[in-house]
């Protein structure tokens, strides 16, 4: 099959000019763990944002599978925010339900697992957990679907080392074969183990796509060092 | 014997260390079968590709051998076992004698050193 998601020539200017996605173009193939790496700045949340609808291109266009963000995309894209959306007075299970009604791929019993297994009650109230407690409840809600497509923004910024590892072991477990998982982070050293490939990005363009275990053969070095020596300030 | 794999290393080829000390030290017996590819990545923390490109490699140098109904078994080939046992022992022992010659010790210095605290042992 062909690529998973195709980025062509696509630009971003915001308001007064500044230039966030610069002409870039990527594929994103089926089935790998990728990480979307770059400094403050360089264009990942844009990129994200512009694959899930959530803006408009100024120039070039993303598809996935082929087609243009739309209501069909949504379907295949399970998406994690950088910042938690869910109404604060809202329960759990409430949440569970939400999702049921919202995505037909949610799978709620497994979301029940896995906020067993970090013991997080069905019964609590969002307002009431911590904020990195709420950010496992939503990546939890996000990994429950069926999708094709994960794009997760900072998934484990926010939450302690053991919930991190638990996490990571969640995607590499729980993800089907022919899905990918696209997510961005700045805690490479924790993630790159679990990684099939990382995408660097600079000033809105790809500088770099390749796989850890060449980056490691070729350049005698982990991903992180690699990336502290690209990008030092 | 735990998944370390913190050196720059490609982490297939760490992967493929600690199965390899596994086998050799008998945590996975002759015979025996290898837990599955998720399940070994699950444990160690790794991209699935990753660790089936580890076992393929084992596969090819023959210490885990295929079973086309049961999975990924260890070889039942004690000399093949105890070959590699050999190899990653010779390994070890030039590794530390590089380092004693950096210490500026004489290949002399070293067995009478190593003897004096192999006595202190007994």
């Amino acid at each position: 099959m062909n690529a998973l998601v195709e980025v062509i020539n696509l630009t971003k200017i915001y308001e007064k000019k500044k230039i966030a996605l610069d002409h870039m173009n990527l594929t994103i193939p089926r089935g790998k763990i990728i990480g979307l790496l770059g400094p403050n700045g360089s264009g990942k949340t844009t990129l994200i944002k512009l694959m899930n609808g959530l803006l408009e291109a100024t120039e070039g266009e993303v598809l996935m599978n082929g087609h243009r963000p739309g209501p069909q995309t949504k379907n295949w894209i399970s998406y994690l925010p950088e910042r938690t959306y869910f109404h604060n007075n809202m329960r759990v299970d409430e949440l569970i339900r939400f999702f049921c009604d919202f995505y037909q791929d949610f799978r709620p019993e497994r979301a029940r697992q896995m906020l067993s297994n970090l013991n997080i009650s069905e019964n609590a109230k969002l307002k009431t957990l911590s904020k990195g407690t709420k950010e496992k409840v939503q990546l939890i809600m996000v990994m429950s679907r069926e999708a094709q497509l994960y794009v997760l923004d900072e998934p484990i910024a926010g939450v302690d080392p053991a919930a991190r590892d638990y996490i990571l072991r969640t995607i590499i477990t729980n993800y089907n074969e022919n899905a990918t998982v696209l997510l961005s982070t700045h805690l490479i050293s924790d993630i790159e183990k679990v990684l099939d490939e990382v995408i660097f990005i600079r000033n809105g363009r790809v500088i770099l796509q390749d796989t850890v275990e060449n980056i490691r053969e070729c350049r005698g070095k982990s991903v992180d060092a690699y990336f502290r020596e690209v990008f030092a300030c | 014997m735990a998944w370390n794999l913190n050196s720059d290393r490609p982490i297939y080829a760490q992967i493929l260390d600690v199965i390899q000390l596994r086998i050799i030290s008998g945590r996975y017996r002759p015979g025996e079968k290898i837990p599955s590819v998720r399940d070994l990545a699950a444990e160690a923390g790794v991209n699935p590709n990753t660790m089936q490109k580890a076992l393929a490699e084992l596969e090819r140098n023959g210490l885990v051998v295929t079973q086309r109904t049961s999975g990924r078994m260890v070889t039942e080939d004690m000399d093949m076992i105890q070959t590699t046992r050999n190899k990653l022992a010779r390994e070890q022992v030039s590794e530390f004698i590089d380092k004693m010659k950096e210490l500026g010790f004489s290949k002399k210095e070293v067995v009478e050193l190593f003897e004096r605290m192999g006595g202190e042992d007994a």
